[in-house]
């Protein structure tokens, strides 16, 4: 196989094949705007002069831009450390190596990831990661249709929306059933979730806390699953669980959830990883690769990939998934966030983000005609506003602050509701001025 | 009671309307060291040469298909920490799980033990 790119005569053999005219009509089923853009730059100049012309760039694209967003991504201090040991050559490849002859290093590190994210989310086992969020949860729920035979899921509406697209996606193409239940003002409605709970039901998916900010105590909701010979999976947002109880500790059969907070940049949206976890006993069931210790043959330990006839190059067509990936790299980060602040580390930033969250409350609470819809929250809370909150946001905007998510577009009728997020970076100046921003913008 | 075969090395006992089912010695012997067996779930219901369990050994990892149709009344528990009882007596303590509600005239499409022996015999 050779390595050199396409030459001209090679992609125009291609398309003849395929019986597409050219590249771009080839591509043309993709809406414009969701194409990559030109950067527009010159065709050469010096690395100095580049690298002035990105800054530039990125400024523009709004990395300046104090950030009060959440819903499913977070803005959390990076330790030093994650950049460093991350970025050694050992462990910065494309290609991650699994050969365990030579990958003691990769598979150990995986291993530790698996035992991390094991000890966040209170279950048994992990695998080495998935694509994303919500990619995890949609695994998730495909994992809860093999463990029990069953044909449909019961879908939290206070689910991530964009997790539960990828969801409806991944089902869909399986005739499988979603009941997707709303939710009961910002709190999941646990009444008509039990309610919707059939003989077919494999698994019941909420978030905690949930797309609104709210924490719930889903112990209840497991028990009347298991009842009915169903799962309860459990999406989870791994800052919170320095605090919250964890979905092991609620009697979750699998939690997933998005990892970017745990030592991952923003990155205008990726790449970032998703965790899956489980019990032990549904171990052959989970997605994806899963590293094990054992001895070699002098009793000396190591690092394997293990119970690989899960996975497609032995299964193929009948592996436990054969559409998911894992993002070592961005995983790797996750482990050395995890072990960089230890126990009780996760429990000051979960804190901390839990006590500038309440301040943030308050403040924003006090501003005339407006209030909060929900309190029982971690450092995400909803907000009702006396105006559209999607034309507040955009106004914000031009003022160097992003103020939260506006609900409107994923829910009918909460046009003015705003989800705002409060993290540990934000300093109480950049809460104070958030405030009387926003108080400008509703009443001047 | 006789035992009857399926060109894929599954077995089958019939006893009244219950049968019970496994896989050939001889398929123990060619999977190797038999590591696991994913037991079919309680009250699966089968049509005859469907997939029924699975099993993973050193070797490869292989669907096991029903002889016969029927529903899965009992599983053989001991093979969750034991798969190896497979390899030591594959037709016999080694079973898999029994079937409910079997019709003794899908036997016709399957071979006794002399017509498995000749089977495998072609297979060498």
């Amino acid at each position: 196989m050779g390595y050199c790119p396409n030459t001209p005569e090679e992609i125009r053999e291609m398309l003849a094949v395929i019986g597409a005219g050219s590249v771009e009509e080839l591509f043309s089923p993709i809406p414009q705007q969701l194409r990559a853009k030109s950067f527009e730059l010159p065709a050469g100049m010096s690395e100095f002069e580049l690298m002035g012309i990105m800054r530039e760039k990125a400024r523009v694209g709004g990395t300046e831009i104090v950030p009060f967003i959440g819903g499913g991504i977070y803005d959390h201090v990076i330790p030093a450390a994650v950049d460093h040991l991350a970025g050694r050559a050992e462990f910065y490849t494309a290609y991650t190596p699994y050969q365990p002859e030579c990958s003691q290093g990769t598979l150990q590190a995986l291993y530790e990831y698996q035992s991390a994210i094991c000890r966040l989310t209170g279950l048994e086992a992990s695998n080495a990661s998935l694509y994303d969020g919500g990619t995890a949860v949609a695994e998730a729920a495909l994992m809860a249709l093999r463990v029990t035979g069953r044909n449909a899921v019961v879908l939290d509406a206070s689910v991530n929306p964009l997790h539960r697209e990828i969801v409806c996606g991944y089902l869909a193409s399986l005739s499988a059933g979603v009941v997707e239940v709303a939710p009961a003002g910002c709190a999941s409605d646990l009444e008509r979730l039990m309610g919707c709970i059939g003989p077919e039901t494999a698994a019941v998916v909420v978030q905690n806390p949930n797309f609104f900010g709210t924490v719930a105590d889903f112990t209840a909701l497991a028990a009347k699953a298991h009842e009915a010979g169903a799962l309860l999976i459990v999406a989870c947002y791994p800052v919170a669980l320095g605090l919250v109880k964890s979905p092991g500790e609620m009697g979750a059969d699998i939690a997933v959830g998005e990892g970017q907070s745990l030592g991952n940049t923003l990155s205008f949206g990726g790449p970032y990883f998703g965790f899956i976890a489980t019990r032990k006993r549904f171990i052959r069931n989970l997605p994806g690769r899963i590293v094990g210790e054992t001895v070699d043959q002098q009793g000396r330990r190591g690092y394997v990939l293990t119970l690989q006839a899960r996975e497609q190059h032995i299964k193929r067509h009948k592996a436990t998934s054969n559409i998911c990936s894992n993002q070592s790299l961005c995983a790797l980060r996750g482990l050395i966030f995890a072990a960089a602040l230890g126990k009780r580390g996760f429990e000051e930033l979960a804190t901390l983000n839990y006590d500038k969250a309440r301040y943030a409350q308050g403040l924003l609470g006090a501003i005339k005609g407006v209030s909060v819809l929900n309190r029982e929250s971690f450092n995400e809370f909803t907000l009702a506003l006396p105006k559209p909150a999607a034309k507040v946001v955009t106004r914000l905007l031009d003022r160097g602050v992003a103020a939260g998510v506006p609900l409107g577009a994923y829910y009918p009728g909460m046009d003015h509701a705003l989800v705002v997020t409060v993290t540990e970076k934000r300093t109480k100046a950049e809460i104070d001025a958030l405030a009387a921003l926003l108080e400008e913008a509703l009443w001047n | 009671m006789s035992m009857y075969f399926t060109k894929e090395h599954e077995w089958v006992k019939v006893d009244g309307s219950q049968a019970t089912v496994g896989i050939s010695g001889h398929a123990a012997h060619e999977l190797g060291d038999i590591t696991f067996v994913e037991l079919p779930q309680m009250g699966k219901v089968v049509k005859q040469f469907d997939t029924l369990a699975g099993i993973e050994s050193v070797k490869a990892a292989s669907d096991i298909y029903s002889p016969v149709s029927g529903k899965v009344v009992q599983v053989n528990g001991k093979l969750e920490d034991a798969p190896e009882l497979v390899n030591e007596s594959a037709e016999d303590a080694g079973w898999i799980c029994k079937l409910e509600a079997v019709d003794a005239s899908e036997l016709a499409a399957l071979m006794d033990a002399a017509a498995y022996a000749e089977y495998l015999k072609g297979l060498e």
